[in-house]
């Protein structure tokens, strides 16, 4: 994000002391690191001979710096190299220099007020004349909309004065007396995402916004089980459990076995551990089924020169049963309603890495094959260099597991929490099947078991949705249009 | 009113108005005025060691003692006509450090207790909480995957990407980390104890009264009263916690500081009332147990009375990477306990206006807002002496004045209950010059070079002014002073443990090289602090000290960077 205006950020110390330089100051100097800011020169609208000062990123994370002061006050003359203002940063103040000679116009952003990273905090004018000029430029931009702010890591918004300076010191987290309840920790997440805190829904105690429903809002899946959770119980007087974790109390009444190695879970496995366990909690169903999978080998050796994968038929074929069954595309949120999702978005477990995650094809029903298969190689690429973004593998509304490829002919799955079915597809295998006439013939048979959430999803439903399936796998004209 | 007391309770001759209402500080030395220098180092620093070998530094003392003073065998024999020289009322660290002097003087002395030795600083107050901490210190470091990563250090937990600190790497048992706060204080209790039964000081039981002039009456509830006389005596009854009207603490999800050191339960989400010492130091300890926390603070500024500059710095260290909000410029004007399915309410007022400003509804709230003194039931009235908002008046010795402004003979008073600087090693300074004084040997006890710590990780500590205290002095005084910094960031020890974060600052005179103050904020400010409060006490000036040696590499260079980049014209 080499923004022009972040340029020539060049911390010039690591000094040691600081005491030569604030030696003789009246004024508390702040502990400073110089850098240059370099005016960013002013799109064809504006006269080149007027140069903003921006609001430069002090570090990765800032998104918005106080102005501690100005060392240098309207109408005073600059040259290259001075300090111009200090800004105080999420980490420390520094001096911001001046990059160019000239005259201090305006300043836009006063002390002790706040402006995004990349707003103009004061205007620089090459000579005294364009003063005027500066200031007319100034209060322009100031009632119309101003001057958006290059690329930069945070966005600003079309407001550069934040809030007024009271406002920031005395009261930096009430909006006035409202009912919402969020704690420090969604407050300080939901600032980083980007997210009015307004629009969350609390779902912690007492209807609190907790740091989930902000992750959640932000489309983040909750990395973790909550703090709290990990607080071991009172353990009987006297007793010590070593990893006083929750999972390891269970685990200690196991016996040890000799030389076994302990290696705890990384992220994803953990995911995979606490999703298992929550979906112990959900009446689950399972309903088999055999299809006729002849029909699709041809299609399959038809469309694969054109890079279309088995993984994308199936998740086609699957999409468009679902478009005409829509209960088994929906879920069971709180125990008391249907929640039909208007998008069907299919899940496709994928060992990646020694972990298990589910990447998901959205709208499977509206793209085509080839779209569908070019989605899924993304995808997959992106799983593996770790990059996959919160939607793209927790917004399914229907899993696929495919085991087929091992040779499996058939296998149970596990219902992942927040879905109302997951579809486990066996191998195709040549079969002696025997038709209504007695006629026996060896035809390619797969069998799909699928896994639903009973509150919602009832036997005839599921029947109905394979039967749908399987005459959509038997007969796959329809995928290819 | 409220929040605001941490100020206003702080009487003109404090200088640090914070210091005045926190208790936390406690650190393991005890600021030595000059003329104590090598006479004796017993004492809080000194307890660990005598639990190991107490028969050994008791002879030890013993036979120091002996040499100052010929008669003293065991606890001296009283003046004529009274049961003791000396009465301490309240065995607190100031009772303690009182105790200990008067019978290495070789005064008779009791000190009356009614309720367990070691008063709050060993019960309620620094002890326990260094336990605390010193927990909270170490999930940090657990909990800091990049801190551990940058040692080269692997973690199987992976990464936290959003910078905050991830509490389910490591875990804890409250009831653990609970029972060593409460071991600690009992070691450190029996210890005090055993110091002062080894030497012969009478330990009496019960509420100690004031009669009247040189006599004191003590005894539990329910028993008869025993009387008795004393050539001089010293109250030292200390404080305890102040909880502001409106506030209804119910010991378990509002609490103070007594209740919270006990640790019987870790909320998810804690208001935290009042941002000085303990305020800071629970918030250390609670975020690193995995609560989230919000401050009221009554001022415009979080951290009052700190160093402004030390205080930005530790905010941005210790509050704003950390899951804590703040409301300041607010009282909490009313908190209700949790009842029946109802989470802890907390009214916000605006502390100018008064006018309602916001709710919080939170899982618990702490009461941090400073500390009363304990003075009631003392029998002030039998001697004419009416406190001040609970503080008993004394002058720079600590002789108590009465109403009229007069000294009360042969009665002071030390600690928290004057309010002059509520710090337990304060209490035992000011004890100490008490005794000197009652030994014939007039003493005044320099302030100014008693250092504060607050505990928190990095942790924070200061003696002396802070600079806008130092900039008025001078501008009053008419003369200049110079600030020196330096960093941590710069000491080959603090990058080797990869905590380069912090500073220390230097205010002084560059025309004399006279210390006027020294902030630290970084990795072991507490234990830093005392060659600059040392330096104070004893008057050294920059231009001497700066020759000082110091080990390589150690923390301490930054002190010896510190004062040698200050620049004196001499």
């Amino acid at each position: 994000m080499a923004s022009p205006l972040l340029s020539r950020v060049s911390p010039t110390s690591n000094t040691i002391s600081f005491s030569s330089s604030l030696t003789n100051e009246q004024s508390r100097r702040p502990f400073s690191t110089t850098f240059h800011i370099k005016p960013r020169r002013k799109i064809s609208t504006v006269q080149a001979k007027i140069r903003e000062i921006f609001m430069p990123a002090l570090s990765s994370t800032m998104t918005e710096g106080k102005i501690v002061s100005w060392v240098k006050s309207e109408g005073d003359v600059l040259s290259k190299g001075e300090s111009v203002v200090v800004v105080e940063s999420d980490k420390a103040d520094m001096d911001v220099e001046t990059f160019y000679d000239g005259v201090l116009a305006v300043i836009v952003v006063g002390e002790g007020e706040t402006a995004p990273v990349g707003a103009p905090i004061g205007l620089l004018a090459e000579t005294e004349d364009e003063i005027a000029e500066a200031k007319a430029q100034a209060s322009s931009s100031k009632t119309s909309s101003p001057i958006p702010p290059p690329a930069s890591p945070a966005p600003a918004p079309a407001v550069v004065v934040v809030a007024s300076p009271e406002k920031v010191v005395s009261a930096p987290v009430s909006d006035g007396p409202r009912k919402i309840f969020a704690t420090p920790y969604a407050k300080k997440l939901a600032k980083q995402h980007k997210i009015d805190i307004g629009s969350v829904i609390g779902t912690g105690q007492f209807g609190r916004i907790t740091p989930s429903d902000v992750e959640a809002a932000a489309g983040i899946s909750p990395p973790k089980s909550s703090s709290s959770s990990n607080v071991a119980s009172p353990v009987a007087a006297g007793t010590r459990i070593p990893p006083p974790k929750a999972a390891a109390t269970a685990a200690a009444s196991l016996p040890q076995i000799p030389g076994s190695t302990v290696v705890p879970f990384s992220m994803m496995q953990a995911a995979v551990s606490k999703n298992m366990v929550e979906s112990l909690s959900v009446p689950t169903f399972r309903v088999g089924y055999p299809v006729m999978t002849g029909a699709l080998d041809v299609l399959y050796e038809k469309v694969k020169p054109k890079g279309v994968t088995m993984t994308a038929l199936l998740a086609k074929a699957a999409a468009m049963a679902l478009a005409q069954h829509p209960v088994v595309n929906a879920s069971c949120k709180d125990g008391k309603s249907f929640t039909y999702n208007s998008s069907i978005n299919i899940a496709v477990a994928v060992a990646i890495n020694g972990g298990l995650i589910t990447p998901v094809l959205q709208d499977a029903d509206k793209l085509d094959l080839y779209l569908l298969s070019q989605r899924w190689k993304e995808l997959v690429e992106k799983a593996r260099a770790k990059q996959l973004q919160p939607q793209e593998d927790n917004s399914g509304t229907f899993t696929l597991s495919n085991l087929g490829m091992f040779g499996v002919d058939r296998f149970d799955a596990i219902l992942p929490p927040g879905q109302g079915a997951i579809m486990a597809i066996g191998a195709s295998k040549p079969t002696a099947v025997a038709d209504v006439d007695g006629f026996f013939s060896v035809k390619s048979k797969m069998l799909v078991n699928v896994t639903a959430d009973h509150r919602i999803i009832y036997g005839a439903d599921l029947a109905a949705f394979l039967q749908t399936f399987a005459k959509i796998i038997e007969n796959p004209d329809s995928l290819t249009l | 009113m409220q929040a605001s007391i941490s100020l206003s309770m702080a009487s003109p001759a404090i200088i640090r108005s914070d210091c005045a209402v926190e208790f936390f500080s406690i650190n393991a030395s005890k600021p030595l005025n000059l003329r104590f220098c090598g006479l004796r180092r017993e004492a809080l620093g000194s307890t660990a060691l005598k639990q190991l070998d107490s028969s050994r530094v008791v002879s030890s003392r013993r036979k120091q003692s002996k040499k100052l003073s010929a008669s003293l065998s065991s606890n001296g024999s009283p003046s004529k006509g009274f049961d003791y020289d000396l009465v301490i009322i309240g065995a607190g660290v100031g009772g303690h450090g009182a105790a200990l002097h008067a019978v290495e003087k070789g005064l008779k002395t009791a000190i009356i207790e009614g309720d367990v030795v070691g008063g709050t600083c060993v019960n309620r107050g620094c002890v326990p909480s260094k336990a605390l901490l010193a927990v909270s210190g170490r999930m940090r470091e657990l909990q800091s995957e990049h801190h551990l990563k940058a040692l080269g250090l692997q973690s199987h937990n992976s990464q936290e990407p959003l910078g905050y600190f991830k509490v389910s790497a490591a875990g804890y048992d409250r009831q653990g980390v609970a029972d060593h706060a409460n071991n600690l204080a009992s070691k450190i209790r029996n210890n005090l104890t055993n110091s002062m039964k080894a030497i012969g000081v009478d330990i009496l039981t019960g509420v100690g009264t004031i009669l009247g002039p040189q006599k004191v009456k003590y005894g539990k509830v329910g028993f008869s009263d025993n009387v008795i006389t004393a050539k001089d005596i010293i109250i030292a009854t200390g404080s305890i916690p102040f909880v502001p009207k409106g506030i209804e603490v119910d010991g378990k999800t509002v609490i103070t500081s007594d209740h919270a050191l006990k640790l019987e339960f870790v909320p998810d989400w804690i208001a935290i009332v009042g941002s000085g010492y303990i305020g800071l130091e629970f918030s250390d300890v609670y975020t690193a147990l995995g609560s989230e926390v919000t401050f009221v603070e009554a001022l415009d500024q979080l951290m009052p009375g700190f160093d402004p500059e030390i205080g930005k710095l530790a905010q941005r260290v210790l509050i704003n990477p950390r899951k804590i909000d703040y409301h300041t410029g607010v009282f909490a004007s009313k908190i209700t306990p949790a009842k029946d399915g109802k989470p802890v309410t907390i009214e916000l007022i605006d502390a100018k206006t008064k006018e309602p400003k916001d709710t919080l509804e939170v899982d618990a709230a702490l009461i941090a807002t400073g500390r009363a003194p304990f003075t009631k039931g003392l029998g002030l009235e039998n001697i004419n002496v009416a406190t001040q908002r609970g503080f008993v008046p004394v002058d720079e010795r600590m002789q108590v004045l009465d109403t009229d402004g007069n000294l009360v003979r042969h009665l002071y008073c030390i600690g928290d209950a004057n309010g002059k600087m509520m710090l337990a090693h304060a209490a035992s300074a000011q004890g100490i010059s008490v005794v000197e004084k009652v030994c014939g040997k007039d003493h005044v006890l320099n302030h100014l070079s008693i250092p504060a710590a607050c505990f928190t990780h990095p942790e924070i500590s200061m003696v002396g002014l802070t600079e806008p205290q130092a900039r008025e002095k001078s501008e009053k005084e008419g003369f200049e002073i110079s600030v020196a910094k330096t960093s941590f960031k710069a000491n080959t020890k603090a990058l080797a443990e990869n905590e380069g974060e912090g500073i220390a600052k230097l205010i002084y005179r560059p025309d004399n090289g006279e210390i006027l103050g020294v902030h630290i904020f970084g990795l072991h400010a507490a234990d830093l602090i005392h060659e600059a409060s040392n330096a104070i006490a004893l008057g050294t000036r920059i231009q001497d000290i700066k020759f000082a040696v110091h080990a390589h590499p150690t923390l301490s260079e930054v002190l010896d960077e510190l004062f040698k980049s200050a620049k004196v014209s001499l």
